[in-house]
């Protein structure tokens, strides 16, 4: 249950537009809503804690639709953020069809975002955040959650440098991280000392003597508060992306070291004990439940956008969405060591009603400039909403498997789960800079390699796994890993070995021989040495074939069981 | 004094004696209750706190997983750790280590890395001087890996 207060913050953003039904006209909407309103917050206490996380290196505004499917197993099953669509609207009391609604699901998408418009973009954020600097002078703190240096073709080619630019000129004041560390060892060491913050990440040791790597906790002092930032990788960068990038960095939940980490920090005089966390949502919930004396999580990884805070016993987790979608605010009353009171609102970054923030947008300007030309290149158009999140398929990710299969002659399709990938809407240009916004890693290549039946049921029952153990701290992230030209029925209650049935070729209507070998086409292979193609170049030219691409949500992999 | 981990690992290496399990050439593996069994004397086992276990949930990587063992332990003369047993109950062989402790080892406490076939659990048994068993378990998943984010 959210309390009145909470629910009164997070309406602000939720209600401002209520009765702004499909008939309003953009312009109506626009002016209906403004720069205030999203700033608007009734001040509390000492401290105001802003977040950020999951930004995937978009400088520019985009769409982002949140998922249809996201499902919560074992002891998390229907909890937040397992809730989506019309469940969500219910369950924070939004109306469909309000900027809320718009923000925060799925529901019609498509016809809200030509309502509302876009939304993130850095000069925008740096507006809000300067904002809310100057309205609590002294008080104020910005963290970044990570997954910050990948996921644009300008973060690609600058090899992450454009996103330090940006992330030391709004005034970062700590990050942790995930995919930056697919840059590798020597170039993750060069950026960090780039930084005008601490990059902190207590739970990454070496492997030779399991010796701290980087900082694991920066102090500040606030509002004549002593507080304590704790950071926490992703436990699984090792396994869930190339460990050849990284081969002497050893990652892990580590809780006892948490536990350590938090004692230290309050022997230390710590009033307040944040962890800046990139576990992912349920394993934070579950780490909050079992480590003592952290006052705030602010999450990341899983890219949840919730508008109130979860409590776990005396912890808050707050989780702020992605693709520099959402701003969250938090102000802390802390005195005598101790948490008194809290006031939280999510943040939506509506882009065309902020004013951009002109230092921002010329250094956005300036970083794009060498790549104009080819970020703008039209490849085609799509004739429906392309999107990656959900657990279970995308339609941008049909439209990479069909590339795969047809571009390299391949029967069946595997394609990355990642959670990250900006939205395009029906009828909206293609360009390169989008296909980069869904594809830009630096492990690119796609493969084509025979499997058997059998190992393709492997590799799905061991994704899987790692996206529905009923033991968080044995999901090593991501959502189901999607596939072109199969189907198969996939029941997230069962155990390993026992979820996934029904695998047909699609091609031929037959099941899947276990014993037959099948022409697969993928990518993101985290072996060294995997050869090919960079899956950008194969999406392009697949683009530019058709001319236009339409990819309608589809029921080849269809959700059994509870 | 401040000593670095290499020295106190030099000088651990005089307290402690650890036995890697050998090769059985042509014989059968035993399984993992006959190995408790063997090392127990078929004596009750506690699964209590006496023995903290530390190993990933997730193994980086499958051929060598760094796992820990500490025993709450004052290691006197009357009051110590004799001998610590690790098991890998998945492995072809699940015999891993037998660690050897004496009061003057100080504590009892041991790091090491083995190889995991696949998802398993490990076990470490240890045996105190007053003749009782203690047992920890963690479960670690061994994965293809691949797909996060």
């Amino acid at each position: 249950m959210i309390s009145r207060r909470e629910f009164i913050q997070m309406g602000i953003a939720a209600g401002t537009l209520i009765g702004a039904g499909s008939s309003w006209t953009r312009l109506a909407a626009q002016q209906a809503l403004t720069q205030d309103d999203l700033l608007q917050f009734d001040p509390l206490g000492n401290v105001t804690l802003l977040h950020i996380t999951d930004c995937h290196a978009q400088l520019m505004p985009v769409y982002f639709r949140e998922p249809t499917v996201n499902i919560g197993v074992g002891d998390f099953a229907g909890l937040p953020p397992h809730v989506t669509g019309k469940a969500f609207l219910q369950k924070y009391g939004i109306d469909p069809g309000t900027s809320g609604a718009y923000a925060l699901t799925d529901q019609d998408f498509s016809a809200l975002a030509r309502t509302y418009g876009r939304v993130g973009g850095m000069d925008r954020l740096a507006t809000l955040i300067k904002a809310i600097r100057a309205e609590r002078p002294g008080k104020t703190l910005f963290f970044d959650g990570g997954d910050t240096w990948q996921g644009s073709l300008t973060s690609y080619r600058t090899r992450g440098e454009d996103m330090v630019r940006v992330m030391n000129a709004l005034g970062t004041d700590a990050m942790t991280a995930h995919w930056e560390f697919t840059y590798g060892t020597d170039r993750v060491e060069e950026l960090v000392s780039q930084l005008d913050f601490g990059f902190i990440a207590g739970n990454v040791v070496d492997t030779e003597w399991e010796e701290p790597v980087f900082e694991a906790t920066t102090t500040f002092e606030r509002g004549g508060a002593k507080i304590a930032v704790i950071g926490q990788a992703f436990p699984y960068t090792p396994v869930a992306n190339p460990r050849y990038m990284i081969p002497d960095w050893s990652f892990g939940i580590r809780e006892a070291l948490v536990q350590e980490r938090v004692d230290a920090a309050r022997a230390d005089g710590a009033d307040l004990v944040v962890l800046l966390s990139h576990n992912g949502f349920d394993v934070d919930r579950k780490l909050a439940s079992r480590v003592n004396g952290i006052d705030i999580v602010l999450t990341g990884h899983t890219h949840d956008a919730l508008p109130a805070a979860v409590k776990v016993n005396r912890t808050l987790l707050i989780a702020s969405g992605s693709h520099g979608k959402f701003l969250s605010r938090l102000d802390l009353d802390v005195r005598d060591g101790e948490m008194k009171g809290y006031r939280y609102k999510l943040i939506p970054v509506f882009s065309d009603v902020i004013t951009p923030d002109p230092e921002m947008t010329d250094l956005i300007t300036e970083i794009r400039a060498p790549y104009k030309a080819e970020l703008e290149t039209v490849l085609g158009q799509t004739g429906s909403t392309l999107y990656r999140r959900g657990n279970l398929n995308g339609t941008f990710d049909d439209v990479i498997c069909d590339a795969l299969m047809e571009q390299r002659d391949a029967e069946i399709a595997l394609s990355p789960g990642f959670r990250w990938g900006a939205s395009l809407l029906p009828g909206q240009d293609i360009t390169v800079e989008d296909v980069h916004n869904m594809t830009s890693i630096t492990y690119p290549a796609t493969y084509r390699t025979p499997m058997s039946g059998e190992l393709l049921k492997t590799i799905l029952e061991d994704v899987a796994d790692n996206l529905f153990n009923p033991d968080p701290y044995y999901q090593q992230g991501g959502d189901m890993v999607r596939v072109g030209g199969m189907g198969f029925t996939i029941d997230p209650a069962q155990e390993i070995g026992s979820r996934i049935g029904d695998m047909t070729l699609l091609r031929t209507g037959a099941p899947i021989d276990p014993k037959r070998e099948y022409a697969v086409a993928g990518w993101a292979s985290v072996n060294e040495g995997t050869e090919g193609p960079p899956i950008w170049d194969i999406v392009g030219a697949h683009i530019q074939a058709h001319g236009t691409v339409t990819a309608e949500p589809h029921d080849n992999v269809r959700l059994v069981g509870g | 004094m401040k000593l670095n981990r290499r020295e106190a690992l030099a000088l651990g290496a005089g307290a402690l004696f650890v036995t890697l399990t050998p090769f059985r050439g042509g014989a059968l593996a035993n399984t993992t209750d006959e190995e408790i069994k063997a090392f127990t004397g078929g004596a009750t086992v506690m699964e209590d706190d006496v023995v903290s276990l530390t190993a990933p949930e997730i193994a980086e990587n499958g051929n060598t997983v760094p796992i820990g063992v500490s025993i709450d332990s004052p290691m006197t003369a009357d009051n110590y750790v004799k001998r610590v047993r690790i098991l890998a109950d998945g492995n072809p062989r699940p015999a891993v280590a037998t660690m050897h402790f004496s009061p003057l080892s100080g504590s009892a406490e041991a790091n090491t890395r083995m190889r995991l076939a696949k998802t398993q659990n490990i076990i470490a048994i240890a045996e105190l001087s007053d003749g009782t068993y203690h047992m920890a378990k963690a479960a670690v998943k061994v994965t293809i890996g691949g797909c996060g984010g």
